[in-house]
């Protein structure tokens, strides 16, 4: 009798088969929570203590000057906010430039020979070069010669987005249709000129996006300031000239500090350095997301 | 005329053409700058520690005698811990998020993992030294900077081996599900095989990303000297926190010993991530 072979009968309800695929997908879904738990206590401690440290008698946090005596209670990161955006401007300057023009050679000029496709390799490898790495290597080239100034931490902080650029921007340029290069070069455009003007604006809000994120990556970098900026606790913004200070600087030499009130000012600075960061991805995601709905 | 104007032009073109090229070669360039200056800076103190630099368990600047073997092991110590803790939990996040979330809820888990990068490496530090290390009862030891470096590799893992896991063939996937799999076993039996390699890649490279990783460790992994121990709970030390905990008083032969090690430091991440993007890069196709 055929008719009498039923579905719960090939695939019976409590089968340690179906267990199992279960118990592995309550898995994944309990790695995902262990992702936000950390997420989430991090930004939580910010909140906690940094709010009240920031915003208590607002805006003065954010315009101070840092007190030089770092037990002295009180606020002031104002120094610090200006020398992580010049030191960050500086950095985007240099790389965001370089980034676009290598990703365009790599994808436009140099698609399937040999040099591309040695730099796009060295370019992948080049963003897991730690960033100590890079700060040591520019003092060893630029401080040693022309000193402590925000140019330095901007050079040091270049050499970490060059290959986030080329790699985002090299992806955007590969979205970008064949028709639309060949409709230029119908209409006799050069090479060049169908780059600059068709293919770089047809992929710009996924590069945009993609420098952004470059950008909010490194300003929250610590390590290659260390050894280029110097140090300060008052306005400086000259790019080029005296020591400067920034925000992950200042947090990482107040973080071990045994004064409550310096503990106070790192934990202020964490909160804005993060704020600014998340503006930045957010501002960042919500560009690419509009481009590919459209 | 008209060879005139396309003479022009094609000087334009030429000139945007080099300079693109310019561009590119920077990397290299960079690259082996790095190699170059540093190595250079690196001599004395290999002048006159030898081998011993990378053998010996003594570190004092003071007597100008440079161990750094202490160094090399916490560094690869850490960096064991982190991917132990972090690759599981990536793979779930990837197999999740690529396998199981309906549609709607992938880009906002993406979005999740980029705010995780995002947040700088810094914050992780303090947030570590002033209350993971403080309330959990950790202290500042290899253990915390493992916690620490763990939380900090895993979107990168987890981005990579979402990008491998994607390349599985959907035909393969549906053949696994239409000869009655269940989800683990089509897991197991089409997306493993296709992505195995890719996925030892991306390990590979969350360990390249633990080792050279700066503030955070510095902060969290308790600055002592000469430790060499499987102990978890004890302080250690890893060569890019002394870089960064000991340049401020450094002298010219101590300054070379840190130059030394951010050149070690170079070379294991440039081999690390040269086999971790190869192996990476193959299985993608």
């Amino acid at each position: 009798m055929i008719g009498t072979v039923t579905a719960t009968d090939l695939r019976p309800r409590r089968s340690w088969r179906r267990v199992k695929s279960s118990i592995m997908t309550c898995l994944m879904g309990a790695a995902l929570v262990a992702i936000v738990i950390p997420l989430a206590a991090v930004l939580w401690a910010l909140f906690d203590k940094g709010a009240g440290v920031a915003f208590r008698s607002f805006p003065d946090f954010f315009t101070a000057e840092i007190p030089v005596v770092s037990r002295r209670a009180g606020p002031g990161m104002g120094p610090a906010i200006v020398g992580t955006l010049l030191v960050t401007t500086g950095a985007a300057l240099l790389a965001v430039p370089l980034g676009i023009l290598g990703a365009v050679y790599l994808h436009e000029y140099g698609r399937g020979s040999r040099f591309a496709g040695l730099v796009r390799f060295m370019a992948m490898v080049m963003t897991g070069v730690p960033s100590i790495v890079m700060g040591l290597f520019v003092y060893v080239i630029w401080t040693m010669r022309f000193g402590y100034s925000a140019f330095g931490g901007s050079l040091g902080l270049a050499c970490l987005m060059l290959p986030i650029v080329i790699g985002s921007t090299e992806q955007m340029l590969r979205l970008v249709p064949n028709p639309l290069r060949e409709a230029s070069y119908a209409l006799g455009a050069s090479k060049a000129r169908t780059i600059l003007t068709i293919v770089l604006p047809a992929a710009s809000p996924g590069i945009v996006s993609g420098c952004l994120l470059a950008i909010a990556r490194a300003a929250g970098e610590t390590a290659p300031l260390l050894f280029t900026v110097g140090a300060a606790s008052a306005y400086n913004p000259h790019l080029f000239e005296e020591a400067n200070t920034a925000l992950s600087a200042q947090i990482f030499g107040n973080a071990t500090a045994s004064f409550v009130a310096a503990q106070d000012r790192a934990w202020g600075a964490a909160l804005t350095l993060v704020m600014l960061t998340f503006v930045a991805t957010l501002a960042a995601r919500l560009l690419f997301s509009r481009k590919r709905s459209a | 005329m008209a060879i005139d104007l396309r003479g022009k032009r094609a000087h334009a073109d030429t000139a945007f053409r080099w300079l693109a090229f310019a561009s590119a070669a920077i990397v290299l360039l960079v690259l082996a700058l790095i190699a170059l200056t540093m190595a250079g800076r690196a001599v004395p103190v290999l002048d006159r520690m030898g081998l011993e630099f990378f053998t010996s368990r003594r570190w004092s600047p003071a007597d100008g005698r440079f161990g750094a073997l202490p160094f090399l092991w916490g560094t690869l110590y850490t960096a064991a811990i982190a991917v132990a803790l972090a690759v599981p939990v990536s793979l779930g996040v990837a197999l999740f998020v690529t396998q199981v979330a309906p549609r709607w809820l992938r880009a906002p888990i993406v979005y999740l993992l980029d705010l995780l990068a995002v947040v700088p490496s810094v914050v992780f530090g303090l947030w570590g030294v002033m209350v993971l290390s403080q309330h959990f009862g950790l202290g500042r030891s290899f253990l915390t900077a493992g916690v620490i470096l763990a939380i900090m590799i895993t979107p990168i893992i987890t981005s990579l081996a979402r990008e491998v896991i994607e390349t599985t063939p959907e035909s393969e996937k549906e053949a696994a599900l239409a000869l009655g799999a269940t989800r683990w076993e089509m897991i197991v039996g089409a997306v493993w095989p296709h992505s195995k390699a890719g996925l030892v890649g991306a390990t590979m490279l969350g360990l390249g990303r633990a080792m050279g990783e700066t503030i955070a460790a510095a902060l969290v992994i308790g600055s002592s000297l000469g430790q060499v121990t499987l102990d978890a709970f004890a302080p250690g030390n890893s060569m890019p926190a002394v870089i960064a905990n000991e340049w401020g008083e450094a002298d010219e032969l101590h300054k070379s010993a840190l130059i030394a090690l951010a050149v070690t430091l170079f070379v294991i991440t440039i081999v690390v991530n040269m086999g971790a993007r190869a192996i990476v890069e193959r299985s993608k196709r």
